[in-house]
């Protein structure tokens, strides 16, 4: 069996953030780029299927579009344990442009892991999109995953509750919190063996943006927090109910 | 001149800082309280390759740069003194040792253990009297043929009780005075050796520390490591490179008090703004700032040496007085910073002071490292 | 030309984030001169259905299939295409939860159509039709245009609202004309967590985090809870400690939440914290340290031990409830 793992290339999730003067692009001055936080527990869980006793999967692959800078988020992905990376040399656009990038690496693959979003524009879209442009089964909302020989066992979220599904290859599963318990930190061996791992360039196919960012706004500063003190308990319920009316 | 970092290397460093703000930082003051050794953190750092760093893969190590090990033990050190202290001691002063100056079947048999961290090591040179001046050494080591009979006692060391391996210093030659003192790979479970009391330390109180005593200790002559006589030079050599391991070490714990000073300054609030815009305050931190920046550069210089070939000794000798003192000096305004919240355990600062405080007396005090720059000025 | 809005049920019924849905996409079929219409798959019977007419829309198609409950995103997403099809969709809108979110993308590749997901309110402009949604986890809006013909957007919970307006709703089913091999899930278990308030659903959220000291202190935070009829959550370093399930931790690696009233209890509100709280409209902040940044997030905060407090707060919900 062989695994495809969607990386995203995502500014740390502690960034602060801000736009260029005239609001229409991300400010990525001084930002430090991370492996997308699902990104990295998908790869994480691959790693725990590949590395069980008996397992079937034969390599893990891990693909981004993006240009030669996210390079370095590939290579950390290698050290993690990757057995190879596909960098499509494109700046990622919309989500159906990065879907369509994707889908022409992603066929042959037995299992294909994204994250639920990114945590920097929170489409929430490219696996989705990926699954049907490859004409395959898509499991979203996904915390936990085992292979059983073809077939592939899911645990995924439900509204209320949570499902077992078994699901043939091929698939995308999106996953979400709970797939793997934390990211795996990559050892110095495997820091040191990322560079001599394959990292194939692609080139992009001609694919129409169909959805563009104009501008962007922080969201309006809150007013200033109300204080009580610590006896005043009471008084403050009662002013969730007569002021701000929300009991 | 080129400043920038490797990719390689600045994976290291979020390996060792994602390690540390993730699992050191959990039971790190608990640790410290009941001067619990770190068993489950070593073997996690074992297996991620952070307990041979340097040591060529051919023996198991990692086969990594000296500056990768600066950044690591900076990241380490930020969160956890006590866990980095056990980790340098095994890198810098046992693995680096074995590696450089052992014989291929001493390696295969002892240093592939220690590299890849199944077992850890301690490198037994103080006596209750010589610290500082390892030339005075009583510790004997006398020649009975098949073996070398040991007897005398080790002071201060440092993984004593959880190590397996040890490297000793010893004399076999006394009227040879330094030049008749030898270096010895013995097994701690070897008969005749017994450990005193856990220390009860100010600081570093995770990490196990004891003095240990020889009593007719045989250790085969197929462990001694190199030729008799050797082993004076070998401490040397060695202690060149284990500066940087502890200068790095004092570097992190400055860093780190200068991170948490930093944010809560930026936090806490006085006389109706954050206290990191009172000038008192402000200035403060640009003074640490400043003296970590210097502590880092030392210490790089020094690695960087050590990576080229070059000699190293006074770099590192430099790296270690200075990166010690400021620790000193970086944590304790860490603490003023901090105020009342600085004096309390929860707070971390309190121990990272009490730490730093360590950085400059191990491994050669900040005066040993003065007479080692200041002689060579003179010579 | 219509918006069509998929109103998604669990076991049969619609649930708060399907209503707002139909709400919202009968807000824009207002604004752009459209017939709202909703698509329902699987059995839900006739009262539930009727219940749109509340939420202003026109009509309904409804697919009875029951084997649309196996939630096949694959086969939902072809559903609703010969759905959008049928009655000349120009705008379709999902709900942002769970099933949303895993068939709005393939619905948008099988329609060409451009996909804005996580909108928080109506289309600023039609032409060219802009809609603003949640980037950076709840830390920016972006304002973004679709340059397709069809467009599908999903809806950020409780970021419309629920907006009753009386409609003559006209029901009919419709056939998705789906066979056998469209669907490929085998359910093997369902798990339904039950007589809890649902995190996605609750309108008040009460939240602990490492202020609360342990687990063992968690009956307070659950006695107010069943007061308020609220929800319960926690924050990242409580659920990665064990104290409480995963599925509690809301943050911006957790679950994303936007409740009417949220209160963070030994919470300090680390930026990924607020990431996944900010879209609550009322937050209440209790902690110790006055510098903690959940107070900058906080409508109402008391500086001061949750332990003294929650006693407090849980008698006084009682008397309001009375």
């Amino acid at each position: 069996m062989k695994i495809l793992v969607l990386i995203g290339n995502v500014p740390d999730t502690t960034t602060k953030i801000k736009f260029n003067a005239d609001k229409t692009a991300f400010d990525a001055a001084g930002v430090q780029w991370i492996i997308n936080p699902w990104d990295e527990l998908a790869l994480t869980r691959a790693m725990e299927l590949k590395e069980a006793p008996g397992s079937s999967i034969e390599s893990i692959t891990v693909a981004n579009v993006g240009r030669q800078e996210t390079e370095a988020t590939l290579r950390k992905a290698l050290a993690i344990g990757a057995d190879k990376a596909i960098r499509v040399d494109a700046d990622a656009q919309d989500a159906f442009y990065v879907a369509n990038q994707l889908a022409q690496i992603a066929g042959g693959f037995d299992l294909i892991f994204a994250g639920v979003e990114a945590s920097d524009y929170n489409g929430a879209a490219v696996g989705g999109m990926l699954a049907e442009l490859l004409g395959i089964q898509s499991v979203s909302a996904v915390s936990g995953l085992l292979v059983e020989g073809n077939s592939i066992k899911i645990t995924r979220e439900i509204e209320g509750g949570s499902q077992t599904v078994g699901v043939v290859t091929p698939v995308v599963a999106i996953v979400q919190k709970g797939i793997a318990k934390e990211p795996r930190i990559p050892a110095m061996r495997g820091i040191m063996m990322a560079r001599s791992k394959p990292l194939e360039v692609v080139n992009p196919v001609a694919t129409e943006t169909r959805v563009s960012f104009v501008s962007f706004d922080l969201p309006p500063a809150k007013a200033n927090c109300k204080k009580f003190t610590e006896e005043q308990g009471k008084e403050l319920i009662n002013a969730l109910r007569e002021e701000a009316k929300v009991l | 001149m080129n400043f920038e970092f490797s990719e390689e290397q600045l994976m290291i460093q979020q390996a060792a800082r994602d390690y540390a703000q993730r699992e050191l930082i959990k039971d790190v003051i608990q640790r410290d309280t009941t001067a619990t050794f770190p068993t489950h953190h070593i073997k996690a750092l074992a297996e991620l390759g952070f307990m041979g760093m340097m040591v060529n893969p051919a023996w198991d190590g990692g086969g990594l740069d000296t500056v990768s090990y600066v950044l690591a033990m900076e990241e380490l050190s930020k969160v956890d003194a006590s866990v980095s202290v056990v980790v340098s001691v095994n890198n810098s002063l046992v693995c680096y040792g074995l590696d450089k100056y052992a014989s291929a079947s001493q390696k295969e048999k002892y240093l592939k253990p220690l590299a890849s961290g199944k077992k850890i090591g301690a490198f037994l040179l103080s006596e209750p009297e010589a610290g500082s001046d390892a030339t005075s050494q009583r510790t004997t080591a006398e020649d009975k043929g098949d073996y070398y009979l040991v007897n005398g006692t080790k002071n201060w060391i440092t993984n004593a009780s959880s190590a397996s391996t040890y490297i000793l210093i010893a004399q076999t030659d006394p009227s040879k005075k330094h030049k008749g003192i030898t270096a010895f790979i013995v097994d701690k479970d070897s008969p005749g050796i017994s450990l005193g009391p856990h220390e009860d330390k100010m600081g570093m109180r995770s990490s196990d520390t004891h003095s240990v005593m020889f009593n007719d200790v045989k250790v085969p002559k197929e462990n001694r490591i190199g030729e008799e006589g050797f082993g004076f030079t070998f401490a040397m050599k060695v202690l060149e490179g284990g500066r940087i391991g502890i200068a790095s070490q004092a570097l992190g714990l400055a860093s780190g008090a200068l991170e948490r000073a930093t944010a809560y300054a930026k936090e806490r609030k006085a006389f109706g703004t954050v206290i990191a815009n009172h000038q008192a305050i402000a200035f403060k931190l640009a003074d640490m700032a400043v003296k970590v920046e210097n502590a880092r550069n030392l210490c790089l210089k020094a690695a960087w040496l050590k990576d080229q070939g070059k000699p190293y000794g006074i770099a590192s000798a430099m790296a270690k007085q200075y990166a010690a003192d400021i620790a000193m000096e970086v944590t304790t305004e860490a603490v003023q910073i901090h105020g009342g919240y600085g004096y309390v355990r929860e707070y971390h600062v309190e121990r990272m002071m009490r730490e730093a405080k360590l950085t400059q007396i191990y491994e050669g005090t900040s005066e040993v490292q003065k007479i080692i720059i200041s002689r060579d000025l003179v010579k | 030309m219509s918006v069509l809005i998929y109103v998604d049920n669990t076991d049969g019924k619609f649930k708060k984030a399907g209503f707002e849905a139909a709400s919202y996409g009968a807000a824009i079929a207002q604004q752009a001169g459209m017939k709202a219409v909703a698509v329902s798959l699987g059995k839900v019977d006739a009262a539930e259905l009727q219940k749109l007419a509340n939420y202003g829309i026109n009509n309904v198609m409804s697919s009875a299939d029951e084997r649309f409950a196996s939630m096949d995103n694959q086969a939902a997403a072809k559903a609703l295409a010969v759905a959008a099809i049928q009655c000349n969709a120009e705008i379709i809108v999902l709900a942002h939860n769970n099933l949303g979110k895993a068939i709005a993308p393939r619905l948008s590749v099988k329609l060409q159509a451009g996909l804005v997901t996580n909108v928080t309110g109506l289309p600023t402009s039609l032409s060219p039709f802009t809609v603003n949604k949640n980037v950076f986890t709840g830390k920016a809006v972006g304002h973004t245009t679709i340059h397709t013909p069809v467009k599908v957007l999903t809806l950020s919970y409780n970021s419309f609202g629920l907006v009753e307006k009386t409609t003559d709703l006209v029901v009919e089913s419709f056939d998705t004309g789906l066979g056998q091999a469209d669907f490929g899930l085998n359910v093997e278990q369902t798990q339904q967590v039950t007589g809890k308030i649902l995190l996605s659903e609750a309108e008040i959220v009460v939240a602990g985090g490492r202020g609360m000291k342990g687990p063992e202190n968690w009956s307070g935070i659950e006695e107010l809870a069943s007061v308020l009829g609220a929800g319960t959550a926690c924050s990242r370093p409580v659920s990665d400690e064990g104290w409480r399930p995963h599925g509690e931790h809301v943050g911006q690696t957790g679950k994303i939440i936007a409740p009417n009233l949220y209160f963070a209890l030994g919470i300090s509100g680390a930026i990924q914290h607020l990431g996944g709280v900010s879209g609550s409209k009322v937050i209440v902040a209790v902690n110790k340290d006055p510098d903690a940044p959940i107070f900058e997030a906080a409508d109402y905060g008391i500086v001061g031990d949750v332990m003294k407090v929650l006693p407090q707060f849980i008698e006084a919900a009682k008397e309001l409830k009375g």
